[in-house]
């Protein structure tokens, strides 16, 4: 037991009781890392004499017993802009790019007193469901390192699931933070939309993205959504309501609660394992004292289809400020201006980024924008009235996370349609903006597998509620990778 | 392919400001190709009169209060500049043989 194996809850108690210091917890963590790394490569950026300095800092300036992320570590992911720090998206096309502002969220763990102790790999511009796709370096899931970690925030979760830092930062515009987190045996959750800002996260698909937590436990996961929710009128989309204590509550059990659990979320394709897994935890809520349904998301089969347009059709507009005129990559063959744009970007970009582009600029291309970005707009509607509809006479939605357990690295298909379809169980959740958990459900070959919850609207109390009993009643989330 | 054939695709990559190897451009078109067959599932979605979805929340989008405040320093902006005289960005010439030489 090192001090790493602690919640952030006792981490915070050690620290008011003077039993151990903010410098040596990051020492810890620093130590670990070390060891680990190069194993895992979580990391593309790390800031330890900075991360140092400031714990030295706070440990001077007296632990402050009401804040209590105070002093404790996190890591961010490469997409959320840091101000004097690398910031690449995991991109060519940022390799030496150094914000000169933090994103929201940045100002919000920096107020909350938490210390950044790196960025955290990822695919490119958070495209893809690996990892495999960053420019700079391949990260290997801490369960077996044969496996990938799941993406995009594949850093975030194999970062937290070694043991390297308590908490992380990720973002999910299709299931890029509950993805990694199942394949890691880990917590994260993607808040409602407009809950985190999105100002200074590099954007993907905008009407899609959001910042939210990975941790070991849920309680854990709900005090840095505490720390990182509230309202920001840098983001136009910014929910202006108070934010609740995502805590409060949490230790109430699921007795009465109405869970649940859509039929096309069982189908076919399914491994063995999850399955299993998903079907014990059933057992389990009811055992607690939920009421355990089956229901219908009728439309979740075209939740993949709808969401590559709309994704890609947002992704191919945001992309299109990477131009190597004043930051980024810009190509040393371009000898014009348009050689500027199409070589820095045809240089700087990597295949998947590139492929997304296309296919946005295809479907928003003259003629095909009524046959494609239309009626995926159109089919969005559909799944949110889904989702209200379900919620109307329930609480939570549950089910697996993905459909399998990590998978081999280098072993992905290469067909991206049949890649693009393993996020046939997350990305329903990001068109209709409702918050949704990954949690430890069990284990399937020897690899985690992860139990999705799904709440309407701005309900992350409940997810956090049933998770947390959920999480009371079972082991999983105790269980470690040997590294 | 009966969706998207090697002549759209080029005509996207000129407008995605991308530019291919020939092999490339093959395997894109096949690619989008299947895409689009996958995405054509939802010709079968009844849509009528159904509206388009457009964000993450059932809110409008709003603007921030227009007040005047304090811009980020000259300085570093530029600090992620590649080229730069003057304090301006340099960049190559915009037209060919164009005027004055310029």
């Amino acid at each position: 037991m090192t001090v790493l194996d602690h919640t952030l809850e006792e981490l915070h108690d050690l620290l008011v009781k003077k039993e151990t210091t903010a410098e040596a917890i990051m020492k810890a963590v620093y130590k670990r890392i070390a060891e680990t790394e190069d194993k895992v490569g979580a990391f593309i950026t790390l800031t330890e004499e900075d991360a140092l300095e400031k714990a030295r800092e706070m440990d001077a300036a007296g632990i402050d017993p009401n804040n209590i992320l105070s002093g404790l570590p996190i890591g961010i992911k490469d997409n959320i802009v840091t101000k004097g720090v690398l910031t690449t998206a995991a991109s060519k096309m940022l390799e030496d790019f150094i914000p000169v502002y933090d994103a929201t969220v940045m100002e919000k763990v920096e107020h909350a007193g938490m210390i950044s102790v790196g960025k955290l790999n990822m695919d490119e511009f958070a495209m893809g469901g690996s990892t495999e796709r960053s420019a700079f370096k391949v990260t290997h899931n801490p369960w077996n390192l044969a496996k990938v970690p799941g993406g995009s925030s594949g850093g975030s979760a194999a970062a937290v699931a070694a043991g390297q830092v308590p908490m992380t930062l990720g973002t999910d515009t299709g299931g890029s933070i509950r993805q990694p987190a199942a394949f890691n045996g880990i917590v994260g959750l993607k808040p409602t939309y407009g809950r985190v800002s999105r100002f200074g996260l590099i954007a993907f698909a905008s009407s899609l993205d959001q910042i939210g937590p990975l941790t070991r436990t849920v309680k854990d996961n709900a005090l840095v959504l505490n720390a990182i929710s509230g309202y920001d009128e840098k983001d136009s989309m910014s929910y202006n309501e108070t934010t609740p204590d995502f805590t409060a509550g949490i230790e109430d059990g699921v007795k009465g609660m109405k869970i649940g659990v859509p039929k096309e979320y069982l189908q076919e394709g399914l491994e063995a394992g999850v399955k299993e897994a998903v079907l014990k935890a059933i057992e389990t809520f009811k055992e607690l004292g939920a009421i355990v349904e089956e229901v219908s998301l009728p439309h979740s089969k075209y939740g993949v289809p709808a969401y590559y347009i709309i994704a890609s059709s947002e992704a191919s507009s945001n992309l299109q400020r990477f131009d190597g005129i004043r930051y980024g990559y810009r190509s040393p063959n371009a000898k014009t201006l348009e050689e500027v744009y199409v070589k820095s970007r045809s240089e700087g970009f990597g295949m998947e980024v590139k492929r997304r582009i296309m296919l946005g600029t295809f479907s928003l291309s003259s003629g095909f924008y009524d046959a494609h970005f239309k009626k995926a707009g159109q089919t969005r509607t559909l799944i949110r009235r889904d989702f209200e509809k379900v919620f109307e006479d329930y609480d939570l939605i549950l089910g697996p996370t993905t459909t399998t357990t990590a998978f081999n690295i280098g072993g992905q298909v290469h067909d991206p349609v049949a890649m693009y379809l393993s996020d046939i169980l997350t990305v329903p959740v990001n068109l209709a903006g409702v918050p949704a958990i990954s949690i430890p459900a069990g284990f399937s070959n020897g690899l985690p597998v992860g139990l999705q919850l799904i709440a309407n609207h701005f309900d992350e109390q409940t997810i956090y509620q049933a998770a947390y009993a959920f999480e009371q009643a079972t082991d999983f989330h105790k269980e470690k990778p040997n590294l | 392919m009966k969706n998207i054939d090697v002549k759209e695709v080029r005509h996207v990559a000129v407008l995605s400001k991308l530019e291919f190897q020939e092999d490339e451009i093959l395997g894109f078109t096949k690619q989008i190709d299947d895409i689009i067959t996958m995405v054509e599932q939802l010709d079968e979605v009844d849509t009528t009169n159904v509206p388009v979805t457009t964000h993450g929340l059932n809110v409008s989008s709003v603007m921030r209060k227009d007040i005047a405040t304090p811009g980020m320093d000259r300085d570093e902006l530029f600090k992620n500049v590649k080229t730069q005289q003057d304090g301006l960005i340099k960049v190559p010439a915009m037209i060919d043989n164009g005027e004055a030489g310029a």
